[in-house]
């Protein structure tokens, strides 16, 4: 046997840079766990992609964008979201889809997210939540839960963290989900759905950060991360978003919570605008001739 | 290639600034915007606003100066030419996209008219306090150009050129407007389309398999795809190699920072926009750019009067700075004055440039109006003795 025919082919391998692996994630990091998920979403829904533009902002989860053999868009801190509301005014044929940090998305870039879901953006946005700001050593984040430890919080924190979830329904997002890294399958399916919609698309996707929020909270290993969150999720579709706060030791609810029609921003703009909008074809070539351009 | 006459209004209008502002981005084929409302700039997007849709384009009202600063940059890597329009403050907020242009090689234009600072300072009054901030405003080390219109007219044909430069050199173009000048109504002249040149988006011409993203032209300048073209391009604000990859290292840095800047400096002597007069023999000139130029004027009408050899330079395109030509004019006079509407910006470098040679009078002016003549009027004499 040669060792050639011991390679296993990866079945999402067409949609990595392949001259880019490996990744900069720990061991036990939540991220490339729903990159695979999210690979296998897009292949199944048999997505052209090379119509498709991945950007993301700054931190572990804002590096996904160059993994991905896609257009792929590394911006800055927090910024992922304006960003691909301006590529997709542009070139509206383009899937554009945001994946990024809760640091990132959330706290940082967190107008951008209300008033993306607001507008009703045409951009499906997955958020991985680590609860804590992973690349920059483990300081506590708008979605730090309760009074966790962290490096900027060694007394506890002292305010609460921010439900994404509620967040985004309230600012008009037509579709909503929560999955955990363990939630592979499920994470799978909501993303292949999400694809499918129109809109703005909101997924939120409860990471494990052993190196930081699981070993500072003495919360054990990547492996009991995953055991904890099998544990305290519990699946509740069309849960009202107000009773799925995350707590540091409470239930964990999952599932596809919202999950509506609303019409998106450019849709609604060009059904406004009406009469006044024009369709504006490219300039045809010019015919440079030389010499006398008439007729002498 | 020559602007679409379909985006271009052309005829004699009587127009303000702000307005001429917008039509000169029409006419050079940006259908694309965003912004955030700004005294005293928000004209311009007002009647972008009401302008767009009618070329296909359209106008996006972002939630912050910081949005919209970037939903350009997506704008055009979708395939559009695009611009924002803000303030002051605003500018400030704009900064670390003007860098992300810089380092990613983003043709976009930012259009500052600047009002009294810092701060909210004077909000409807003018000013021209934010030139350094335009040339170093965001952190590390870049290039820009920086333009500065001193009438409606020039409002117009500057941001055509503005549109150009950004396209030719893919470097983000700060157009450095004034509330006196963005207010200011005067007669406008917009050419037919087919004599308005455009300098059309470096498209590559390369299959994907054979294109590298980040890869120098013999101007320097990198040749561009846009995202859905099938080139799976890789832009990102770290320090990265040809392809577009990030690349954490001295050499790569090296590499990439100096031909940031070395693709401005080739350029410098076709980069020199300036207007002058009556150089020839001059013991003072005095060199000014935007709403001052028009000021200085009527005090370089007083000396002459008087009997004192004035020249006049202004400068349209502040950066990158004219060093050669202020080295060499410093050398022949004995006093080069400039009147600037902040507290000394751009004599800092004419000083630097001057290098002795000369003396160099600055006429300073918090802002808030124009300089009153006497001020420039004096310092031509002092500059005369």
């Amino acid at each position: 046997m040669s060792t050639t025919d011991l390679h296993v082919h990866n079945p999402v391998e067409e949609l990595l840079r392949q001259d880019r692996i490996p990744t900069i994630w720990c061991p036990g990091c939540g991220i490339g766990t729903s990159v695979n998920s999210f690979a296998h979403a897009l292949l199944k829904q048999n997505i052209d992609l090379d119509k498709t533009a991945i950007v993301s902002g700054i931190g572990c989860s804002g590096r996904v964008s160059g993994y991905m053999n896609l257009d792929s868009f590394h911006t800055t801190h927090g910024r992922a979201i304006p960003f691909a509301t301006g590529l997709k005014l542009a070139r509206p044929e383009l899937n554009v889809i945001v994946y990024s940090g809760d640091g990132d998305l959330a706290s940082i870039g967190g107008n951008h997210l209300i008033h993306a879901a607001r507008r009703n953006m045409d951009i499906l946005v997955v958020c991985i939540n680590n609860m804590i700001y992973a690349m920059t050593g483990g300081q506590a984040a708008a979605t730090t839960p309760g009074s966790s430890l962290s490096t900027t919080t060694p007394y506890g924190a002292f305010e609460p963290e921010l439900n994404l979830v509620q967040l985004v329904d309230a600012a008009g997002a037509c579709f909503v989900a929560r999955w955990t890294a363990y939630h592979v399958v499920q994470l799978e399916r909501t993303l292949e759905k999400a694809l499918r919609k129109k809109g703005f698309r909101f997924i939120e996707v409860l990471s494990p950060c052993p190196t930081y929020f699981q070993r500072k909270n003495n919360m054990g290993d990547a492996l009991q991360a995953m055991l904890d969150y099998k544990k305290r999720s519990k699946i509740q579709h069309g849960c009202p978003t107000w009773e799925t706060a995350l707590t540091p030791s409470g239930p964990i609810i999952v599932g596809e919570f919202v999950d509506r029609e609303r019409e998106d921003y450019l849709t609604r703009m060009r059904k406004q605008l009406g009469p006044h909008y024009s369709e504006f074809p490219a300039q045809q070539e010019e015919h440079v001739s030389e010499g006398c351009s008439r007729e002498c | 290639m020559h602007a679409d006459p379909r985006t271009v209004l052309t005829g004699t209008h009587f127009i303000n600034g702000d307005a001429a502002c917008c039509e000169g981005a029409l006419a050079a084929g940006a259908r694309y915007a965003a912004g955030y409302p700004i005294t005293p700039s928000t004209e311009i997007v007002e009647r972008f606003a009401a302008r767009a849709p009618e070329v296909g384009g359209l106008f996006i009202q972002m939630e912050d100066e910081i949005a919209s600063s970037i939903a350009i940059q997506g704008m055009v890597w979708g395939g559009q030419k695009a611009f924002t329009v803000t303030s002051g403050p605003g500018f400030s907020l704009m900064m670390e996209h003007i860098g992300l242009a810089a380092m990613t090689e983003t043709p976009v234009v930012f259009v500052d008219v600047q009002r009294g600072g810092p701060s909210t300072g004077l909000p409807t009054l003018p000013s021209q306090s934010d030139m350094m901030q335009a040339r170093f405003g965001s952190h590390g080390d870049y290039a820009v150009i920086a333009l500065s219109p001193n009438s409606p007219q020039e409002c117009f044909d500057l941001a055509i050129q503005a549109f150009n430069l950004a396209e030719e050199f893919r470097v983000p173009v700060m157009f450095m407007m004034d509330e006196c000048v963005g207010h200011m109504t005067e007669k406008v002249v917009i050419p037919p389309a087919d004599q308005i040149e455009i300098y059309p988006r470096r498209h590559t011409q390369k299959p994907p398999g054979e294109f590298r993203l980040y890869e120098p032209g013999p101007d320097l300048v990198p040749e561009m795809a846009h995202a859905g073209e099938g080139y799976k391009v890789y832009v990102t604000g770290l320090t990265h190699d040809r392809r577009g990859y990030p690349s954490l290292n001295p050499a790569t840095q090296k590499e990439l920072v100096t031909r940031l800047f070395e693709k401005i400096r080739r350029a410098a002597d076709r980069l020199v926009m300036v207007e002058s007069d009556q150089l020839e023999g001059a013991d003072v000139v005095v060199v000014s750019y935007g709403i001052t130029s028009r000021v200085a004027q009527r005090a370089v009408h007083a000396a002459r009067a008087k009997g004192i050899k004035v020249g006049t330079l202004r400068l349209i395109c502040v950066w990158p700075f004219p060093e050669k030509l202020i080295r060499e004019l410093a050398s022949k006079v004995k006093a080069l004055v400039m009147p600037e509407l902040n507290m000394g910006q751009v004599v800092i470098e004419l000083e630097r440039c001057a290098a002795g040679q000369c003396q160099v009078i600055s006429v300073p002016h918090a802002g808030g109006t124009v300089h009153d003549p006497a001020e420039i009027l004096q310092a031509i004499e002092r500059g005369a003795q």
